[in-house]
């Protein structure tokens, strides 16, 4: 079709975990700016298993920018070169025929290849288990409204709880630190009401378990917030370490 | 076999809470010697897998995604309901009963429904103290909408991402229990079959998607929390990995399956581009609101906007249709779901839509800015644009927006009577995979409220009935059942990696949602259906024939995941369209051209179809066996629907 591209794809190919993978260029011919670029490798591999070679495999879900599944480094950027979309939502008209495009896995040690370009992010999980929750059971909570929250703490509250788990900060950090990640989910709770009876317990909690699992140091770069498909800020690590070092320090008894 | 729906006796505003208190009770110190199994993370899932954890049940969960988070319940844009009437505005438990009853035009349990209506209140406090950041007034209380044509304004939401914010909350409560140790996690885990021990479910199979290894993992109860199958029709707005095996395979166990064909199919969602085409995006109906459905008024004119002679906007007044409006002046473009997406297939097929593929109907603007202001539009409906955008590439500010329908939700799933347990015992179906509480149609709002209630308030009562029955005695997978399933799953992953041939599955599944979105979507007639029967038929015997599975069982691999889902998928396609057959009524989301009125609307026909059509599996190849459970309106007079 006119207007279709013929694009020339450099991807990292890792059968499993223990294996060392490298780079493998495929051609891919045709491709309308239309596509999603999950669609174009969805082509791609339709074409590679009719030629009887193992697909690229890639994690991916909702298609829709907010389960989080989605990740791929492309041309050395998470998500690729469009600001605030997951890479489900690029599409191939940002591109242009004739490209050469380079789509590596997530780079981090907290993050192992599985296969390909898809990893192991199961230390989210992790670090969200070992307090981010508010410890209600089900059943016996008070009338909804009787927990009246300001809009505006209740819509900074949401800002952080945007965030989709996807891991794209990680990914963009020279460091491969969580800090964005981890900061907005203790921001969300510990800016709500609800959240204040186990503040610094959690904020200790899944600090411990982030530098547990191997992630790094936050040296204040910034590239996790400009990488950030759901656009979470900054600020939310400043509260972290607010509340971190306020356990630490004066909170003790709170803690245990 | 009679179907016992086991719905109390007694007043229908009583019938929960005395059923409840006629439940058994597993006594505290026994329930650590209960195992449950939760398949999928989902609302239903995750709530279900957290409260019974609280409970002290040992509880194994279950999903095929990397984390529990990412289940499709995430993707939920507009809302959830609940009969709070913190609006004053005269809603009630009953209202919310009477409009979910009317709503899936009277094809629901009334007792089920009033339940899920009560439970509604409930939700919301459980999820506002887990912290979820619902929408708020200056005030600092919760703030309400209207949704889904509803008189009253008791819609709960957050944003854009109501799904993505419950999900969180149950999911956070899961991971509470994870940490406590009452939850074991398994992540990128596919079950693959149920495992049957005298008559019960006792266990499933599953196959980690990493490593491949097949385990089995034995219990006392399997909760089935796997959402809906609307991916039988290839493209829909559920995620790429949404898929129907667990269900399928337990209805192949012997449960029941209800309903099948009642799908939901959206009105407003981003037209197909080319064949290369993944998956649908939902625009919220919300937009309907403001936005006014055309099409150019006859078939050359619909041609030269298609090829780009003439731009939409420099079309006349006179040349344009609008044809919700015209044909429903009471209700215009905010007629329900199923009419406005039956009325744009009807209008393309005709030869008038628009786009290049001619499968689009414009969802104008134009007016609304004029009237309301630019600003005023855009504060209402900025992200919506900028979705839209972001995936066409057009701006809906300057042009109309491009919509056509696709299947959004099932309503169908497998049969539960009250307890929601399926007609194999100890085998439970929740949320959006069974078949209980939105009839022939699902309002807007209504699939999270049930997820939940389903997952928070009533499996938590109702399986400890079951388990106080059967008792504490400890299951483990030494009985031969669980080798002779592991086995068998053993043998049809083998048999997949031998398919060598030349068509790919994703060729497969395509086909087959072509031929159910032609015959077996939101018009049917007996001929098509027969049509599509022979064709699914023939569809079947060349997938294992001629399809391409690669690789091995030992690794990561998605072309073995997908051979099992697709050929689950085109055997439920086949009973689908069994179920679009036999029910010769239109009723709910679905057209059956033979029974329309002189207007050439749906028409129900209670006399002969008020039942559940309760499918039983009896073999390969072999008809599936049609149970009927009469529905009993003891509170509510059934009315037609008229939108005119």
């Amino acid at each position: 079709m006119s207007g279709n591209m013929n694009l020339t794809l450099k991807v990292w190919r890792q059968k499993n975990a223990a294996d060392k993978g490298q780079f493998v260029t495929y051609k891919a011919a045709d491709i309308s700016p239309e596509m999603s670029f999950l669609e174009m490798l969805d082509v791609v591999n339709e074409r590679l298993v009719k030629g009887t070679q193992d697909p690229i495999h890639f994690d991916h879900d909702c298609r829709e920018g907010i389960c989080g599944a989605c990740s791929l480094y492309i041309n050395g950027r998470p998500h690729g070169p469009k600001q605030a979309i997951t890479t489900c939502q690029l599409h191939m008209r940002s591109f242009h025929d004739g490209e050469i495009i380079t789509i590596e896995p997530w780079r981090a040690t907290a993050f192992p290849v599985i296969k390909d370009l898809a990893v192991d992010r199961s230390a989210f999980d992790r670090i969200q288990q070992a307090g981010g929750f508010i410890s209600v059971n089900t059943g016996g909570v008070p009338d909804a409204n009787e927990i009246p929250i300001s809009k505006v703490v209740s819509d900074e509250a949401f800002n952080s709880a945007t965030c989709i788990s996807c891991g794209a900060c990680v990914a963009a950090c020279k460091n491969a630190s969580a800090s964005l990640f981890v900061s907005a989910k203790i921001s969300q709770l510990a800016l709500l009401p609800q959240g204040q009876p186990e503040r610094y317990r959690r904020a200790q909690a899944m600090v411990a378990q982030m530098d547990k699992e191997g992630f790094g140091n936050c040296t204040n770069t910034g590239a996790c917030e400009i990488e950030c498909p759901k656009e979470i800020s900054l600020t939310n690590i400043n509260r972290m370490r607010r509340d971190f070092y306020n356990a630490k320090f004066f909170k003790e008894e709170e803690i245990n | 076999m009679v179907l016992d729906s086991k719905t109390p006796q007694g007043p229908l505003a009583e019938k929960w809470n005395k059923y409840k208190f006629d439940l058994k009770l597993v006594n505290p110190s026994n329930k650590r010697k209960f195992t449950v199994i939760v398949v999928g993370t989902g609302l239903a899932g995750a709530s279900a897998a957290a409260s019974l954890a609280e409970l002290g049940y040992n509880v194994k969960s279950f999903c095929y995604q990397d984390s529990p988070r990412r289940a499709h319940s995430i993707a939920a844009q507009g809302g959830i309901n609940a009969a709070k009437n913190y609006q004053n505005d005269g809603d009630s438990v009953y209202r919310l009963f009477y409009d979910t009853i009317k709503g899936g035009d009277y094809r629901s349990r009334e007792s089920n429904v009033h339940r899920l209506a009560e439970e509604s209140v409930n939700i919301i406090d459980q999820c506002v103290a887990q912290g979820v950041p619902f929408a708020r007034e200056y005030g600092g209380l919760l703030d309400n909408r209207s949704f889904g044509g509803a008189q009253v304004s008791r819609t709960f939401y957050a944003r854009g991402q109501t799904g993505q914010q419950l999900l969180l909350g149950a999911y956070s409560a899961l991971n509470r229990q994870i940490n406590l140790g009452k939850v074991e996690m398994y992540n990128r885990h596919e079950m693959l079959d149920l495992v049957m021990v005298d008559g019960k479910a006792q266990g499933i199979v599953t196959r980690d998607l990493i490593s491949g290894e097949i385990e089995s993992f034995a219990g006392h109860a399997v909760l089935l929390c796997t959402g809906g199958y609307g991916n039988v029709f290839y493209l829909s707005t559920n995620a790429m990995g949404c898929n129907a095996t667990a269900i399928w395979r337990a209805h192949k166990k012997g449960a029941f399956f209800a309903n099948p064909c009642y799908t939901q199919i959206h009105p407003t969602c981003i037209p197909v581009t080319g064949d290369y085409q993944s998956k649908l995006t939902l625009m919220s109906e919300s937009l309907r609101n403001d936005g006014r459905v055309w099409v150019p008024k006859t078939k050359e004119l619909a041609e030269q906007v298609r090829k780009g002679q003439v731009k939409p906007g420099d079309l006349k007044e006179d040349d344009r249709d609008y044809f919700l409006e015209r044909k429903y002046p009471s209700f215009g473009n905010l007629v329900p779901r199923d009419v406005a997406s039956r009325n744009a297939k009807e209008v393309c097929d005709g030869g008038k839509g628009v786009g290049t593929t001619g499968k689009a109907v414009y969802l104008d603007f134009a007016d609304a800015i004029h009237r309301l202001g630019k600003d005023a539009v855009q504060a209402k409906y900025g992200n919506l644009f900028d979705m839209y955008y972001q995936i066409t590439d057009e701006n809906p500010y300057e042009m109309p927006m491009r919509i056509y329908p696709a299947v959004h939700y099932t309503m169908g799933g497998l049969w539960v009577d009250y307890n929601l347990m399926t007609s194999v015992p100890g085998l439970y179906a929740l949320g959006e995979c069974n078949f209980s509480d939105h009839g022939a149609n699902r309002l807007g709002a209504s699939a999270l409220m049930q997820g939940l209630a389903d997952g928070y308030f009533v499996i938590p009562y109702t399986l400890g009935d079951y388990l106080a029955g059967i008792g504490p005695k400890p299951v483990d997978t030494s009985h031969p059942a669980f080798a002779q399933t592991k086995k068998d799953i053993m043998d049809q992953i083998n048999k997949f990696l031998a398919m060598k041939g030349t068509k790919t599955l994703d060729e497969y599944h395509r086909d087959l949602g072509l031929i159910m979105w032609e015959y077996c979507g939101m018009a049917r007639n007996e001929a098509g259906l027969l049509k599509a029967k022979g064709l699914i038929q023939a569809l079947k015997v060349d997938f294992w024939k001629n399809a391409i599975v690669m690789g091995e069982n030992e690794e990561m691999n998605m072309s073995l995941e997908k051979a099992g889902r697709v050929a689950d998928f085109i055997e439920l396609g086949e009973l689908m369209v069994d179920d679009a057959l036999n029910r010769k009524e239109s009723c709910g989301g679905h057209f059956r051209e033979e029974s329309q009125t002189e207007e050439g609307e749906a028409k129900r026909d209670d006399e002969n179809f008020a039942y559940v059509a309760a499918w039983e599996f009896k073999g390969e190849n072999t008809p599936s066996e049609l149970h009927k459970e009469e529905l009993i309106f003891e509170n509510v007079k059934l009315t037609q629907r008229s939108y005119k």
